[in-house]
């Protein structure tokens, strides 16, 4: 009998502030398998949705940035445990998107939330392997510490839809940033999913922010956009990533250019010292 | 009742300036391509200093193809070799550091002073510091492999020109690149002083090559396509246009760009050490600082006596002779430099300001500014807004520490910042807030090889000094 129950179909919406909105222009877009199968009409950005998440990402700025690490690093942590009891559909979701087999679906997926574990565990303790004591010549005490860029724009892997995914937003948000994420263009269930995810995690509202669609078409404003501190380019080809970077540089956005990465390999500090500013205050020694 | 000063100038004979000088490539000067040149005059009396090489692209491509060939050797060597070699340097400086300050004082303008008891003595430090880097990089935290990346394209700014060189050539050939740099059009002498402390530390050709020229150069050399490496000081907008060249390409870039720093004085602070504080914030070295304290921020329930004290203070500064050993402020570095001081200062007057300088007179011959002040700023300004670069102080009030933070934080620059208060917790606080890349604290516009300089936001990205200044030169990050 449940062979025959008509499933219930979800509606993808788009994650901004905290909220699901549609795409306020109404578009919406067909995502297919890798068999070209229709799987769910995704909402086509704009590029307000895309100045409607810098808002939203800057807002949740200051409450983020200024958490303890202590507890970026246990929201994080709890990301991790939710995605742990979505598995199956995170699986299913990434077989689909990617043509996989279950086990290899499988396996991102757990790559995925353990990579997830992995970052959250960096928020207290980056600030000890990037920042440093300053031996001055002189009586002061001088100490550098790292600080959040700011609002970073992500365009996520294209290829890999949730093991690149988690790759590229942990790092940038566990330091105390705050993400507007492009998700694959042809794939961006899993990343609609995660937003469901977050939603019901502890982490703020506007800490990310996860935008569908064509990704040339939401990038333009984000590396264009005066607020936004930097943007990571994993997700675009060569033309668009050397546009973007041109663009970028109006406001001089720290970027992270797009090479050749294999997802499941250890992914160093890279990723999470890029998005960090070096901060060094100085001051007199004296009785 | 008034105190005069005997005039205690500096001698100039330990300087022997050459009436033409060539560029520096794979170790020898020669002729710029089609025999360019330029000349360069002393800003405090307009003398013709010498005449220098104009680089045209060819020659621009003649030394990145010898600092290219140099690399193979170079980044080949032990690292405990390289580090003799940048100690060998940071001795040679100290042995010439009265030359060099001399040299330095009158390509550039700023008192003997400044040149002889800070930029000399850091410059050193500089290559110091880095040259115990060169055989220590696996322990630097990048990795237990760290590599150069190969040809350094440098280019800097005329306001601390050999400090400015220190700051890109040493950690560039401790991490084992080798370097093409550029200094200043109108202060390219003491780069070309150093070409000569290569040669006397034995440096192999090719390792360091200086080329002079204009923008035009500087241009050439960071969009050439064997630069794998491009590092820049200067204004904002270069800046922004230089990141726009290298879109697309394999370069890494770092940029130490401009700023508009609050100096943030709270109803606590001892007012005398404030002042201080507030004085070589904007006056050292006549205000062209990129980090300069060019926006005071003052209580408003100690505003009047903190001006009052400033304003007695600036009294006392003596503008002149750069060679003078008891001049605070010397020369403007440029004739452009002062128009664009001016045009500002007048904006400010137009848009509302009020405008304040001591009494002070100003010789005949060169480009001079008063030390100036503004009060009855609104953040709206331009002269609130953007870089000055002279002896400018733009005086705005505050109440409480959260709108003290929103006016320091509302520019688009990030570069220093300044607080002054006895409250040590306010100070932690403060320093916190601000975003910024340095943050001075009851001190300000002190630099140390250790430690790590450059911006947030449009100031620019990369940090010099200190171990996190050997990223800018490694394939890491």
């Amino acid at each position: 009998m449940s062979a025959d129950r008509l499933s219930v179909l979800k509606t993808y919406k788009l994650y901004v502030g905290g909220k699901f909105p549609r795409s306020e222009s109404g578009r919406v877009y067909e995502v297919t398998d890798s068999k070209g199968d229709w799987l769910a009409n995704a909402p086509l950005s704009s590029r307000k949705d895309a100045r409607d998440a810098v808002v939203a990402a800057r807002k949740a700025f200051g409450g983020w940035s200024g958490a303890t690490a202590y507890n970026r690093g246990q929201v994080l942590y709890r990301v991790a445990e939710m995605l742990e009891g979505r598995r199956d559909q995170f699986v299913s979701e990434v077989a689909e998107a990617e043509g996989l087999s279950k086990a290899k679906a499988t396996a991102q997926v757990d790559a995925a939330v353990d990579r997830w574990v992995w970052y959250a565990g960096w928020s207290d303790k980056v600030a000890q392997i990037a920042g440093s004591a300053n031996p001055v010549a002189g009586p002061f005490f001088n100490l550098s510490t790292p600080e959040p860029t700011g609002v970073v724009a992500v365009l996520a892997p294209q290829d890999s839809s949730f093991l690149g995914l988690v790759s590229v937003l942990a790092p940038a948000i566990v330091t105390g940033n705050t993400a507007v994420v492009v998700a694959s263009e042809k794939s961006p269930l899993p990343a609609l999913s995660l937003a469901e995810v977050l939603a019901t995690s502890d982490v703020p509202g506007g800490v990310v922010n996860v935008l569908s669609g064509r990704t040339g078409e939401i990038a333009a404003p984000l590396a264009a956009h005066q607020d936004v501190n930097a943007i990571d380019l994993a997700g675009a080809g060569p033309e668009l990533a050397k546009e973007l970077e041109a663009s970028a540089a109006d406001n001089l956005k720290r970027v992270l250019r797009p090479r050749p990465a294999d997802w499941s390999a250890d992914p160093g500090t890279e990723r999470l010292l890029a998005f960090l500013e070096t901060k060094t205050v100085w001051h007199p020694m004296g009785a | 009742m008034t105190f005069a000063y005997a005039p205690a100038p500096e001698s100039r004979s330990v300087v022997d300036i050459a009436p033409s000088y060539g560029l520096f490539i794979d170790g020898e000067f020669t002729e710029a391509a089609g025999a360019k040149v330029f000349k360069t005059v002393s800003p405090a009396s307009e003398e013709v200093l010498s005449e220098v090489a104009h680089a045209a692209a060819e020659d621009v491509d003649r030394a990145v193809r010898a600092a290219r060939k140099a690399f193979e050797k170079w980044s080949a060597l032990p690292g405990a070799e390289r580090a003799k070699y940048l100690f060998r340097i940071a001795r040679i400086i100290q042995e010439r550091s009265r030359e060099l300050a001399v040299l330095e004082t009158l390509d550039n303008g700023k008192p003997i002073r400044e040149s002889r008891d800070s930029d000399l003595p850091l410059v050193a430090a500089h290559f110091f510091y880095y040259a115990g880097w060169a055989d220590k990089l696996p322990y630097a935290g990048f990795g237990a492999d760290p590599r150069p990346l190969g040809v350094a394209g440098q280019v800097i700014p005329w306001n601390f020109p050999l400090l400015m060189l220190a700051w890109k050539i040493a950690p560039a050939l401790a991490a084992g690149n080798t370097v093409v740099l550029k200094p200043a059009e109108t202060t390219p002498l003491s780069a070309l002083f150093f070409a000569d402390i290569c040669r006397q530390a034995g440096l192999p050709k090719g390792v360091v090559n200086i080329i002079t020229g204009d923008g035009s150069t500087g241009a050439e050399l960071v969009t050439h396509p064997g630069v794998d490496k491009v590092a820049f000081t200067g204004s904002t907008e270069v800046g922004k246009a230089i990141a726009r060249t290298v879109a697309g390409t394999d370069k890494k870039l770092t940029l130490e760009l401009g700023g508009k720093a609050a100096n943030i004085v709270f109803d606590d602070a001892p007012v005398d050490q404030a002042v201080e504080g507030i004085v070589n914030g904007i006056f050292f070295n006549q205000g062209h600082v990129c980090c300069a304290g060019s926006r005071l921020l003052v209580q408003e329930s100690v505003a009047d006596e903190i001006l009052d004290a400033l304003k007695r203070r600036m009294s006392t500064l003596r503008v002149g002779d750069p060679l003078d050993k008891n001049t605070d402020i010397g020369a403007i570095n440029s004739p452009e430099q002062l128009a664009r001081i001016r045009e500002l200062a007048d904006a400010g007057e137009a848009e509302g300001a009020e405008r304040w300088a001591p009494s002070c007179e100003l010789p005949s011959t060169g480009y001079w500014f008063a030390p100036t002040l503004f009060t009855g700023v609104t953040q709206a300004h331009r002269i609130a807004r953007e870089e000055i670069f002279g002896p400018v102080l733009s005086v705005l009030t505050f109440r409480t520490p959260a709108e003290a933070v929103e006016k320091a934080n509302n520019t688009p620059y990030g570069l220093s910042a300044g607080v002054w208060t006895e409250k040590g917790s306010r100070i932690l606080w403060m320093a916190d807030k601000l975003r910024a890349g340095i943050v001075w604290a009851n001190t300000f516009n002190k630099f140390d090889p250790a430690s790590p300089f450059g911006g947030y936001k449009e100031s620019g990205f990369g940090r010099e000094g200190g171990r996190h200044g050997l990223e800018a030169y490694l394939n890491v990050g």
